[in-house]
């Protein structure tokens, strides 16, 4: 049998405020389900980061723990290496600021990313962006809608190398003026969108998987469909703040 | 009681709009109440909690267990008021020191759950003689951020008033750095578990280690500056708890499960600092069963539903343990309203895989991203919309089911015997 398809969760320790682990335990249940044996790897902070995974995966995460976990991978130089190997990166929120160029910790002043992608995050004006994010994907990527939650203060500003995800339908995504939501790189993805982002989104799971494991056979997602069309409906409607208030308070 | 007219007045009102919202079934009342007393008058509060020697309990779980632990510790003592139904925000106090103002005779003590964000407001107002400090953890993602500016909110607070005790669970990190410098303070090991909430060192962002447990549990310390658990001073070793000394009280609930032995040994902790002698606070809270419907067993179309609830990572990681083993049904209740936070992408960060070998019902008002997660999670199940439909579904003479907080309140009132019942 071939080697198991390794998906690397980097510091869920410290990158796993939003349920991100979920987007390993989404990656490798849908492997397996295909008869394609896989592995999740976890590696906190202080450890060795592995260069030989197939998938790495980061999650969201305040402040502090964000530029411990930047100062590791710069230290390690282990990601840009697993990436000319044929690695695929997917990133959400501290991780997806952690690809770019440069981003504001937390005395303010900007530190370094990893330049993996063309962005740089700022500090955004008023009160973090929380919510429910739809978003329409960029027609190149070929995935249907994308849904998830998004909890941020970062405004991420998209250089010209740059393609976005996706346009955003409800919500502020990138928010930095230009509509868009997320970047999309050379098998690397950066987004905003929490829920976990893989669970909401298993076409966005399969398109990674398929960049490391080849053509995959679709699977039938009954209720993740169900949670899709619920939750699209909940971010459209315009009621739906004054809907759940109403809901809570009786 | 001797107040001023004022608020005398301010109290009689916020009581008649508590009775008028009870009768019309929109609650409890006390916090609508409240807060019509409170608007009439501000000091009310601090005016209405005078003469009475105050505990209060914080953190994110097992506040109100606890209180009602300490409750009962202090009721061997004298008259208690206590808001046990868990109206721990200001309108909350407010109309629990409200309406125990209308008996003829006043309270000794109260003892008083209190919410984490308002923990420096009812240090002010209510002139507490104990803090007891659980826990923090993420409860409310869409609000994160907040559990560490609550540590550093209640450090603030506790400084200015170095004549309150505090009583705190040294096991916490994040409790650690809220209690760190606080003269009188009581450290309390009690064996919490959960980690995933403290990685990095509260005092300067480097990671913490874990030594393995000893003799008084689990010690932790930074990797780079000097902060590090204190030496505790009363530790909770099993079921027994140990006191300065060395003395063992055993600890033997009604409650079931460690995390109501630690909740168990703060209060007791606590009620000694209000002058109970520990062997008689525990003994007085033996008897304590259901607490606001947690642990109350329910009958349901001859289904016996034991209810739990369970709000977040840390309360799940408990409550798992307390779930009957498979292959009893169970029914899990998530919501994400406001109460609860409106994301409920922390259910990625419980172990629903402990679950499997039996049937779990999904239901609430977000059952479905609760089915998503069980079928990754690899555990037969099913989503019902309706909490009568879902224990039926689940079927079984005996089942258990666990619910967040407001699909908790939910479930109570769905599975009332008055409603619908058949």
């Amino acid at each position: 049998m071939a080697d198991p398809v390794s998906i690397a969760l980097l510091f869920p320790e410290l990158l796993g405020t939003y349920g991100d682990g979920g987007n390993a335990a989404v990656l490798a249940q849908r492997l397996r389900w295909r008869g394609v044996p896989a592995e999740v790897v976890q590696v906190t902070a202080g450890e060795p980061v592995p260069t030989s995974c197939d998938v790495y995966l980061m999650g969201g995460g305040e402040d502090g723990p964000q530029s411990l976990a930047v100062r590791e991978l710069r230290a390690s130089g282990a990601l840009p290496r697993a990436l000319d190997a044929g690695a695929a990166v997917f990133a959400v929120c501290a991780g997806y600021q952690i690809l770019g160029n440069e981003f504001l910790g937390p005395d303010g002043s900007p530190h370094p990313g990893l330049g993996l992608l063309d962005c740089s995050t700022a500090r955004g004006k008023g009160a973090r962006r929380v919510g429910e994010l739809v978003v329409a994907p960029d027609p190149a990527v070929g995935l249907p809608v994308l849904t998830g939650y998004e909890n941020h203060q970062g405004v991420t500003t998209l250089g010209s190398h740059a393609r976005p995800l996706g346009r955003v339908s409800v919500g502020r995504g990138n928010d930095a003026g230009d509509g868009s939501e997320g970047v999309v790189g050379d098998r690397v993805v950066g987004t905003y969108l929490h829920g976990p982002a893989l669970a909401r989104n298993p076409a966005l799971a399969d398109l990674i998987l398929s960049w490391v494991a080849g053509p995959l056979d679709p699977l039938d997602d009954p209720e993740v469909d169900a949670l899709r069309t619920e939750r699209i409906a909940a971010a459209h409607s315009r009621h739906a703040n004054r809907f759940w208030v109403r809901k809570a308070v009786r | 009681m001797d107040l001023p007219v004022r608020t005398r007045l301010a109290v009689a009102a916020g009581r008649v709009v508590s009775e008028v919202s009870r009768r019309a079934g929109t609650g409890q009342g006390s916090a609508v109440g409240g807060r019509v007393t409170l608007a009439l008058d501000p000091r009310s509060l601090e005016l209405l909690a005078a003469g009475h020697r105050v505990g209060i309990v914080s953190g994110t779980n097992g506040k109100t267990t606890t209180t009602r632990l300490l409750a009962a510790a202090l009721a061997t003592q004298g008259r208690v008021t206590t808001n046990s139904a868990g109206a721990n925000l200001l309108y909350g106090l407010v109309g629990t020191f409200s309406e125990a103002a209308g008996s003829k005779a006043t309270a000794d003590y109260a003892a008083l759950e209190v919410d984490e964000g308002l923990v420096p407001r009812a240090i002010e107002a209510v002139h507490p003689e104990v803090v007891a400090l659980l826990n923090l953890s993420r409860d409310q993602l869409d609000r994160i951020g907040e559990v560490r500016m609550h540590a550093d909110k209640w450090r603030r607070a506790l400084d200015a008033v170095p004549d309150t005790a505090v009583v705190a669970n040294a096991d916490d990190p994040l409790v650690a750095w809220a209690a760190r410098g606080i003269t009188k303070v009581t450290w309390v090991a009690t064996g919490q578990r959960w980690r995933s909430d403290a990685a990095a060192c509260p005092a300067c962002g480097s990671r913490l280690r874990w030594a393995p447990p000893g003799a008084t549990g689990a010690a932790w310390s930074c990797t780079s500056c000097d902060f590090a658990r204190a030496e505790p001073d009363v530790v909770l070793d099993g079921d027994e708890l140990v006191l300065p000394g060395g003395r063992r009280i055993p600890v033997r609930l009604e409650l079931p499960g460690w995390c109501n032995r630690a909740n168990a040994a703060m209060a007791a902790t606590a009620a000694a600092i209000l002058g109970v002698e520990t062997a008689e606070a525990v003994g007085a809270m033996a008897g304590v069963g259901a607490v606001a419907g947690r642990y109350e067993v329910v009958t349901v179309g001859g289904v016996k539903v034991r209810l739990l609830l369970a709000k977040n990572p840390a309360g799940w990681a408990e409550t798992l343990d307390l779930i009957r083993p498979a292959p009893l049904p169970v029914v899990v209740g998530i919501n994400a309203r406001i109460a609860d936070g409106r994301d409920p992408s922390w259910l990625w960060d419980v172990p629903f895989e402990r679950l499997a070998g039996r049937l779990v019902v999904a239901t609430g008002d977000r059952g479905r991203d609760l089915a998503v997660r069980l079928r990754y999670a690899e555990v037969e199940h099913r989503f019902v919309d309706d909490y009568r439909e879902a224990v039926r579904t689940a079927g079984g003479g005996d089942i258990d089911l666990a619910a967040n907080y407001t699909s908790f309140q939910d479930v109570r009132k769905a599975l009332a015997p008055t409603n619908g019942s058949r």
